[in-house]
């Protein structure tokens, strides 16, 4: 093993921690009043802060300290989580980052930003008074208990694997003993017979009565990092009620056979100086101790979900591709033999490692895959912000968050996909007194969804804002000289344009987009991934961007054909069936390649014409029928040979420019065998055509 | 590879393509291979034609006669080919070389190279990086950077 940064490890976790941070944040926006949101983004500080005190990074947790401090009054109920304050907090969380990267990042910008987040706390604030409040103040809350009471019971139980994961339950009674004289009791009645024992899980529940004036909130914080799983109850103690219950429960195991009133709580590993000295005066009379058990698991989802998962380095991830992908290409092989050999035993042999291999090939890229939601929540922070900065308010709608990627495919797409926001944003949505005279609401929407189509993913980004401008679109692309003056373009391609290098139809520039650098890199990047783009637009209506991209990049399922002496693999994603190209059909064509698909009609393409293959085709061609985008096209092939698992090897850079095939990959046999991309093939079929038509009608002429 | 060439002895690889002796630098050939059989790529241009297997890797296979403008043999019981790597805009990419016949390794003196003549070459002078000389033999020490990059355009062009 390799020696790990503990400061590398602070740093994803900060990542992480920092990201829920944000999302908190900006769910606040929505729902200000939301105190499970409230309590999330708090813990997410706090934890923040003592992880980066005990890895060193010290300039980070004393800033969130002051941070903390400040958000503490929204959590207290002093304070409303209004924009002003969204906003300084969201810049103080970009502050933290930074921080994270470089110590000494800017001081003063530090101070500037908790000077406006403290503005920003003591503006929303309901009474004026009280600085920086550390001792929990009188006023009521939102969801206040019905009157302060003069003692608490409070009984808990830690999940058994609590001591395994660092929970020390010694501490938090030392917490409570802080608030107050506290009386605790450990009832061991859950604990199994010793030959059971696990040591290490913790089976106590135990029983305090705490005889302190507090809110229920300073109590609520002793658990504020354990409560996920825990079981808690917290009740106002009057009296009477206190000692009998109290007592019933301290009677009910043998350990604890000390009389009910001044009971040291011998069973409990806790240090035993608890002492009742005043028994206070009773309150609440309407507040009866009804238990009510808080069971957390249900809505405590980011705690219990670190615990089932596992950081795995992503090299070690793509590793075990390499590897499930030589497997592959090695069980190729094998069956490749025994089918030479004919041995039934060998035969069931690589059958049953074929099966294996096919089951751990899935197994694999399923590790790789990601919900694309991790990437969506980016971007409802650069929404927030475009809004903020152009003033155009605008609602954001993801969705599909929950439709897996690629892990490689995702990274990759963050930087279009912010290209495509920012320019749909800034030129895309008007301003909202241009929104309100073309009769739209005010607000804009700004939509990103993902969708699983075969084995494709789409990736839709759309706004319904002005749309595109056509006019704009040729008169740019003519004067920057990317298409000839009045040259025929279908509206397909003219949108298109806008994804050329150098292409821009901004009158002005903004620090946003304008410049025409970016959409060339979304064109680049989804080229790169094999996928494609389309443009749809309406005027006035809004412009739909949609990405299609390969479920994954490493190995697919693909069809073996035969063309002339060569194989080539199509992805079997794309394949729609396969039929026969029976003489009669290739006669009857004469020259429309066009075939009857139970009424529908479906250009076909010779695969040997559009790889300039010669010699004799076979008697039995047959049709591929593959979708191609939006239509159906049949590609003719010599032979079908089968299903094949494809690990998908890029062309060298040497190949690049060859934009038939999508990569190459390595048969059973050891041979090389082309993958077709077939919406590339498809296009240049159809180029290749035309060229042909052009030169048929230029010799007739 | 750069200025290696005039300033130090090279070791190279030298290779038989028609009647010329071709010099290859030894440090970046990684291993010479029998014929495997040659994937056509359709519409990739003759230079790199085809792709191989080496070892799990689909690697492109070049055709220097190509770009010498050289007569294209058939293959026959000495033709091999050579692995190698180059850099292509500054990325190291793997490449099978073919050659009609491996001669030898060879340390060429720096002393002993000269520049390619502007006239009197049967090929284009900008492939070749300099000649040097053994004995009564000529070796070309050809650019291959140049060359790749050359065969990569008309490639995609």
């Amino acid at each position: 093993m390799s020696m790990i940064d503990p400061a590398e490890v602070f740093r994803q976790e900060a990542a992480d921690l920092i990201e829920t941070l944000e999302q908190a944040l900006l769910d606040l926006q929505q729902r200000p009043d939301d105190r499970e949101i409230v309590g999330l983004a708090f813990r997410a500080l706090h934890t923040l802060k003592g992880s980066g005190a005990m890895f060193g990074f010290t300039a980070v947790s004393d800033f969130i300290h002051e941070f903390e401090t400040a958000f503490d009054r929204v959590r207290k109920g002093e304070a409303t989580a209004d924009r002003s304050l969204i906003a300084a907090a969201l810049d103080a969380r970009d502050h933290v980052s930074a921080l994270i990267e470089d110590p000494d990042a800017d001081p003063e910008r530090g101070h500037a930003i908790l000077a406006a987040l403290k503005a920003a706390v003591e503006g929303g604030e309901i009474a004026g008074e009280a600085p920086v409040a550390e001792t929990p103040l009188e006023m009521g809350e939102p969801l206040a208990e019905p009157a302060a009471t003069s003692a608490w019971h409070i009984r808990f139980k830690l999940p058994a694997d609590a001591l395994t994961l660092g929970t020390n339950p010694l501490l938090l009674l030392d917490e409570m003993r802080d608030l107050g004289p506290c009386e605790v009791t450990a009832i061991t009645e859950a604990v199994p017979a010793l030959d059971r024992l696990e040591p290490e899980e913790c089976h106590i529940t135990w029983d305090v009565q705490l005889m302190a004036a507090v809110e229920r909130d300073v109590i609520d914080d002793v658990f504020l990092f354990v409560r996920d799983d825990m079981v808690l109850s917290i009740e106002p103690l009057t009296a009477g009620e206190a000692i009998s219950a109290h007592k019933a429960e301290a009677e009910a195991p043998a350990a604890a056979s000390a009389g009910p009133d001044k009971a040291p709580a011998s069973a409990a590993p806790a240090a035993p100086e608890a002492t009742a000295q005043t028994v206070p005066a009773p309150a609440a009379p309407a507040a009866s101790p009804v238990v009510k058990l808080v069971e957390a698991p249900a809505k405590a989802a980011p705690r219990t979900e670190r615990n089932a998962t596992l950081r795995v380095p992503a090299e070690r991830l793509d590793e075990l591709m390499d590897r499930v992908g030589e497997l592959v290409i090695a069980q190729a092989r094998l069956s490749q033999l025994a089918e030479t050999l004919k041995d039934s035993a060998l035969v069931n042999v690589a059958e049953e490692i074929e099966r294996l291999t096919s089951s751990l090939r899935d197994t694999t890229m399923g590790t790789r895959m990601v919900p694309i939601g991790t990437l969506f929540g980016r971007f409802r922070r650069l929404v927030h912000d475009l809004s903020e900065e152009l003033g155009k308010p605008i609602a954001f709608v993801p969705e599909g968050e929950d439709t897996e990627l690629d892990k490689t495919v995702i990274e990759q797409l963050a930087d279009p996909l912010v290209h495509l926001i920012r320019n749909a944003i800034d030129h895309g949505l008007e301003r909202p007194e241009g929104r309100a005279s073309a009769g739209k609401p005010e607000t804009g929407t700004m939509r990103l969804s993902a969708q699983h189509r075969g084995a494709e993913v789409a990736i839709t980004v759309s706004d319904d804002g002005r749309g595109l401008d056509a006019a704009r679109i040729r008169a740019r692309a003519e004067e920057a000289g990317l298409i000839a003056p009045g040259q025929q373009l279908s509206s397909d391609e003219l949108n298109r344009m806008i994804f050329e290098p150098g292409f821009s139809t901004a009158s002005e520039v903004t620090a946003l987009s304008g410049r025409g650098v970016g959409m060339d890199v979304v064109k680049r990047t989804i080229d790169g991934l094999r996928g494609s783009i389309d443009v749809e637009t309406q005027a006035g209506k809004g412009t739909t961007v949609t990405l299609r991209l390969p479920l994954t990049l490493a190995i697919i399922d693909g069809l073996l054909v035969q063309v002339g002496d060569s194989r080539y693999t199509i992805p079997l994603g794309a394949v729609e069936e396969c039929v026969e190209l029976d003489a009669r059909t290739e006669a009857d064509a004469r020259g429309r390649s066009f075939l009857n698909l139970r009424g529908d009609l479906v250009p076909y393409l010779s695969l040997r014409d559009l790889f300039d293959v010669t010699g004799e085709t076979g008697p039995h061609q047959k049709i591929v029928v593959v979708s191609a985008g939006s239509m159906r096209v049949g590609l003719v092939v010599d032979q079908i040979i089968g299903n094949n698992q494809t690990v998908i090897k890029q062309l060298s850079r040497l190949h690049s420019g060859i934009k038939t095939f999508s990569g190459a990959t390595i048969l059973g046999d050891g041979t090389v065998a082309l993958i077709l991309d077939v919406l590339n093939l498809v296009s240049t079929g159809q180029k290749r055509e035309e060229r042909g038509r052009m030169e048929r009608l230029g010799r007739a002429a | 590879m750069s200025e290696i060439a005039k300033e130090k002895d090279m070791q190279a690889l030298t290779i038989g393509l028609q009647d010329e002796l071709i010099a290859l630098e030894a440090v970046r050939v990684r291993e010479i291979l029998d014929p495997v059989p040659i994937t056509a790529v359709p519409h990739a241009g003759e230079f790199v034609g085809g792709l191989i297997n080496v070892r799990g890797n689909v690697v492109p296979l070049a055709d220097l006669r190509v770009m010498f403008g050289m007569e294209r043999a058939a293959m026959n019981g000495d033709t091999r080919i050579v692995v190698m790597e180059i850099d292509i805009d500054d990325e190291p990419v793997m490449v099978g070389v073919l050659a009609e016949k491996v001669r030898d390794v060879a340390d060429i003196e720096a002393g002993s190279i000269e520049d390619a003549p502007k006239v009197g070459m049967r090929w284009p002078a900008e492939f070749v990086r300099g000649i040097g000389r053994r004995g009564e033999d000529f070796i070309i020490i050809p650019d291959l950077e140049r060359i790749f990059a050359a065969g990569t355009e008309q490639a995609a062009a």
